[in-house]
């Protein structure tokens, strides 16, 4: 069986892109987390419940960040690949 | 396949799965070629939109009564929420940030939303966003050098100097952290609302992508603004340190 270079790195191009949004699972898993824990915060203290959110969305935007860097390297495999251009 | 004017603009066009930036009029530029891309045309849109919103707000402050009345009643409500946001993040010295964090606050805002109306949102190009960031970058460096003077350079050496390579990294991974955030949340939203369009049946097109727009454009869109905002506020008082 014959595969072309190209075809080839276009291929293992498309595995790599799926891997990287393996990343997403930290932030899910965080951001469940933090909403959790949000909730119980207003059901003690209801009050507080604007500052909560706020803090909570916050603390939810930071740990977003590693999921979307795997995003960022998964589109750019797929749509800007570089390593087609080193063949 | 080749196709120019206004009708690539659009998120999506025909029944192809298509959500990248496209070029529309090629320019010379220092020996180069560069590109009038979709970008360049929706944040026009963008712009023209928000001068409308401004003057129909300046209209309505200019003749208005001591009993605030409609336009001017929502315009009132806009900014006393900003001033109360801003204050609430940034502690004594809110005032000076104000007109900029509002600003962008629009713009991101109006930018995000624009998804709804069938153009590609500028935001979903990471150029617009790292110029957001950039620009949020030099207000916080600036600032903090405003209040502390040289006390921002002695703060790279601290805790003890071998840590200033990390500490300068840390400084310059603000904005890259900031522009990716807000380009991968929309970007991935249109993304996800070219693939439910271009891939699906025609009957998956009527009534479903309303929910879609909703999350993608409307709540991803607002949260996404917010959390800029935020950031930004938290990260220049945070430098500034008072």
């Amino acid at each position: 069986m014959n595969i072309s270079s190209e075809a080839f790195v276009l291929g293992c191009s498309a595995i790599g892109a799926g891997l990287a949004l393996i990343a997403g699972i930290g932030p899910g898993v965080g951001q469940g987390y933090a909403a959790g824990q949000g909730a119980a915060a207003v059901g003690r203290n209801p009050g507080a419940k604007g500052d909560i959110t706020s803090t909570m969305l916050l603390g939810q935007a930071v740990a977003e960040t590693t999921g979307l860097y795997g995003l960022v390297i998964g589109l750019i495999l797929l749509y800007a690949n570089p390593l087609i251009g080193r063949l | 396949m080749e196709m120019t004017g206004l009708p690539m603009i659009a998120a999506v066009s025909g029944s192809d799965v298509d959500f990248m930036v496209h070029g529309l009029i090629p320019l010379r530029f220092m020996g180069g070629q560069v590109w009038i891309t979709t970008t360049h045309v929706t944040t026009l849109i963008v712009m023209i939109f928000i001068l409308i919103l401004a003057a129909a707000a300046r209209k309505a402050i200019l003749k208005g009564s001591e009993k605030p009345a409609g336009v001017q009643n929502f315009v009132e409500m806009l900014v006393e929420t900003l001033d109360g946001l801003v204050q609430g993040s940034m502690g004594r010295h809110w005032r000076p940030f104000v007109n900029y964090i509002g600003a962008i606050m629009v713009f991101i805002f109006i930018s995000n939303t624009s998804g709804l109306f069938g153009l590609r949102p500028p935001t979903a190009d990471y150029g617009t966003t790292l110029a957001l960031a950039l620009i949020t970058f030099v207000l916080i460096q600036f600032s903090a050098f405003k209040t502390k003077k040289l006390g921002v350079i002695k703060e790279l050496f601290e805790p003890i100097p071998i840590l200033f390579p990390i500490n300068l990294i840390g400084e310059f991974a603000t904005p890259l952290s900031m522009s990716l955030r807000l380009f991968g949340n929309i970007m991935a939203g249109t993304i996800m609302m070219a693939l439910w369009y271009g891939l699906l049946p025609v009957f998956a097109k009527l009534g479903i992508p309303a929910f879609l727009h909703v999350y993608f454009d409307l709540f991803s869109g607002a949260i996404q603004t917010f959390v800029f905002a935020m950031l930004t506020m938290t990260f220049i008082a945070d430098k500034r340190g008072v």
